[in-house]
């Protein structure tokens, strides 16, 4: 047993650090969050000459074939910078699409996603926002070869940048996940600004469109799959933003003059920034063993990955509300970066279970179980 | 990283698993359990601990050579799980196991440590802590009681207090002032004393639980050879800090065991005991704080994996160990309200559960005071771990 990065995790840790750092500055993270999209092509592309939009893609596909634990290092590096974008969106939908699509639809598509050619994202949520996929209702009606789409979507993520969106559906025959190829005919995608503007959610209405083709194989295990994906790599990039919060917070508290001593100098500073490490520890241990858990399929995955999400989601707000408050009136303006992690933190706390959804999933697991 | 067990590792798992499975005894069948003042309680737990000295299973990381097993931490850490699982009694001599054994093994002699090791893991010799003074608490470096030089001994005087175990101690690790001219941390000695010398006075002290696991020592003019230094001469500061560390890092291995246990008992409890009208674990505010303290338990388990991995390596416990004290301690007091909150009313009586939620939620009240408060731990991590600037002189 050995918790610490092995060798050549430590030197993907190195390159992605370096990486981010060169290529997402926060003034690059500014003038993103003021396109319609967020989204930065060059970027992306070279992303994708890293081999990390397909990191975790197999390599039969074009991608790397590495592991979630490796997955979570990259990610935990583009939280540090802060990366605009639709990178948790496309893994997402590459994620769904490796378990619940056909050979030929996972190399028509794995392949595009690592080679950096084709973005994506999943539409999952309707009005009665409940990530649990039993909670979907949009009707899908088989139609010749394909289907007939009426309905909306909402929440779906970097939507309009997408050029591939899998949506959850029901059938008579249960779940199933169509594949909705930019600019089809009765397909309308509107941004609803939200609090983060890095990464835009919109709704996406269906007005008798019609839809090709749909992924089947599996759907419900692929979709817990995915979703168990997304989340670690939500909760690794709330990891991220939290260890740059707690950086630029003991970093200024060392700085910052007040009664002629760095305000560093106080206990009532100080056991801030020492609850921001403790958090920030705990949810890196939390993470990295949710990786593990669920690339090793552990029988504890279920249950790690509602801690990693509901842990992380907590602290990342909490990290957020220290580090503003240890730096005072800056930490509440709008020139200082802290509100841009801040607001990334709502987004992804909120996005595929907040840690009150996670906490009733592991109460199912550990207190109803007992009861059985 | 690498979280499975090697084939090594689970064989290693498999042993402790058959050995606990025949030796455990039953649990212990007087009222009292809680109350180290009970000398049938004593006995049963000394022989416990003698049993598992035999069987091979104490000091698992310490040196063959002194009654360990040599292995790795590690196994240390396996054998805790499965100790947990097999629900097996604790060890009595918690203090000499978790940080004085590893301070004798880190600065003691040769002689020291032929001498007071063994006995530390057979339960032979209960071992005590006697660094708190009525008037250093958090600044134990300003410790006041005196060890005067006279011929091969020092000659001790001074006071002791919130000394866990000293009342069925045999041996205590104690804290004295061996230079008076010295700034503080410059003049204190480290010394290895016999609790039944001439001139040692033990004063139980009763805890707001009702029961005396602490007490107050008095020492009035008692002999020490100087052979029993631990470390060097006005360098005991070096060797407190060794001892604290190990402390911080090391508690909090049976710490889990113990949370884990209270856990699982309020939830078969939670399906038994209604609240408004329903059972606590359909309660929705319930669940949620219960699957809080599961997943914070977790977590403290996994800081733990990660605290030993880096230790394994490191071999020394660093001031990171502060964070598991603050996590532990903290945790324990969330999942014992918790419980109160699970339990409504029943929570609070004397005989329900023989009691043991009344006492586990006072007793965790002073988690977040002994081997250091939460305050000081917390003062510990802003300045050594994140390098903020010193908030006072010490």
């Amino acid at each position: 047993m050995d918790f610490d990065l092995s060798k050549p995790q430590k030197l993907l840790q190195e390159s992605a650090k370096t990486f981010f750092s060169r290529e997402c500055s926060p003034e690059r993270v500014r003038e993103l969050m003021a396109t319609e999209t967020a989204h930065d092509e060059a970027l992306w592309r070279a992303m994708a000459d890293q081999g990390w939009t397909g990191l975790i893609v197999p390599e039969a596909y074009g991608g790397l074939g590495l592991g979630l634990v490796e997955l979570a290092v990259v990610v935990e590096e583009m939280g540090r910078a802060n990366l605009p974008g639709a990178f948790i969106s496309t893994l997402w939908a590459a994620a769904l699409m490796e378990r619940a699509g056909s050979e030929a639809q996972k190399a028509e598509y794995l392949d595009a996603i690592s080679a950096g050619e084709l973005k994506a994202t999943v539409a999952l949520l309707e009005a009665s926002a409940d990530w649990h996929p039993a909670a979907v209702q949009l009707r899908a009606e088989v139609e010749g070869q394909g289907y007939r789409l009426n309905g909306r979507k909402e929440f779906v993520t970097d939507a309009a940048i997408a050029d591939v969106i899998l949506v959850a559906a029901r059938t008579s025959g249960g779940l199933i996940i169509l594949v909705v190829k930019k600019d089809s005919a009765g397909v309308t995608i509107t941004e609803t600004p939200a609090m983060d503007a890095t990464r835009k959610l919109y709704t996406v209405e269906f007005q008798e469109a019609h839809i090709e083709a749909a992924l089947t194989n599996k759907v419900k295990d692929a979709l817990e799959y995915s979703m168990g994906v997304a989340a670690i790599a939500l909760s690794a990039e709330m990891l991220g933003g939290m260890q740059w919060t707690l950086d630029t917070t003991v970093e200024y508290a060392k700085t910052r003059l007040q009664f002629g001593r760095p305000i560093g100098t106080y206990q009532a500073v100080q056991h801030h920034c020492a609850d921001m490490l403790l958090m920030t520890e705990s949810s890196r241990s939390a993470v990295y063993y949710a990786a593990y858990a669920l690339s090793e399929k552990d029988s504890m995955a279920r249950h790690a990955v509602s801690i990693a999400k509901a842990y992380c989601s907590d602290a990342a707000r909490e990290v957020g509300n220290l580090g503003i408050q240890c730096h005072g009136g800056i930490g509440f303006t709008w020139e200082h970066n802290l509100h841009l992690y801040y607001k990334r933190a709502k987004s992804s706390e909120i996005m595929l279970g907040d840690a009150t959804y996670h906490r009733e999933e592991l109460a199912r697991l550990v207190i109803d179980r007992a009861a059985d | 990283m690498d979280l499975n067990l090697s084939p090594e590792e689970e064989k290693f798992r498999d042993e402790c698993r058959a050995w606990l499975a025949a030796n455990v005894p039953e649990p212990f069948a007087g009222k009292g359990l809680n109350e180290e003042e009970n000398a049938e309680v004593v006995d049963y737990l000394k022989a416990w601990q003698k049993k598992v000295f035999d069987g091979g299973w104490a000091g698992i990381s310490w040196p063959k050579a002194y009654g360990g097993r040599g292995a790795k931490l590690i196994e240390q850490a396996i054998f805790q799980e499965e100790w947990a699982k097999a629900d097996a009694p604790m060890l009595i001599n918690v203090l000499g196991l978790s940080l004085i054994g590893p301070t004798i093994i880190a600065v003691g002699t040769e002689a020291q440590k032929q001498r007071f090791l063994p006995k530390i893991l057979s339960g032979e010799e209960i071992w005590c802590q006697g660094f708190s003074e009525p008037n250093a608490g958090s600044d134990v470096a300003g410790l006041g009681t005196k060890a005067i030089r006279d011929g091969d001994d020092f000659i001790i005087n001074g006071q002791k207090i919130w000394t866990s175990l000293a009342h069925v101690s045999d041996w205590c690790l104690l804290l004295v002032r061996t230079d008076f001219e010295a700034p503080k941390h410059k003049g204190i000695t480290a010394l290895l004393v016999d609790m039944h010398s001439a001139g040692v006075a033990v004063r139980p002290l009763r805890q707001m639980t009702g029961d005396s696991g602490f007490n107050e020592v008095f020492f009035s003019n008692v002999r020490v050879p100087v052979a029993n230094v631990l470390g060097e001469i006005n360098k005991g500061w070096h060797t407190a800090i060794a001892t604290l560390m190990n402390e911080r890092a090391n508690l909090g291995a049976g710490v889990y065991v113990g949370i884990k246990r209270a856990l699982d008992a309020l939830i078969e409890r939670s399906h038994h005991i209604n609240r408004g009208g329903r059972p606590s674990a359909q309660d929705p505010v319930i669940r949620q704080k219960i699957a809080q303290a599961y997943l914070e338990l977790e977590i403290f388990k996994l800081n733990s994996n990660r605290a030993l991995s880096k230790m394994s390596k490191s071999a020394v416990p660093g001031p990171e160990g502060s964070i598991l004290k603050i996590f532990w301690s903290e945790l324990n007091q969330r999942v014992q309200q918790t419980a109160m909150e699970a339990l409504g009313t029943y929570g609070q009586l004397q005989d329900f559960d023989e009691g043991k939620w009344v006492y586990g939620y006072l007793r965790s009240r002073g988690n977040t005071i002994e081997a250091g408060t939460s305050e000081i731990q917390r003062n510990i991590v802003a300045e050594r771990v994140l390098g903020l600037p010193k908030s006072y002189q010490s």
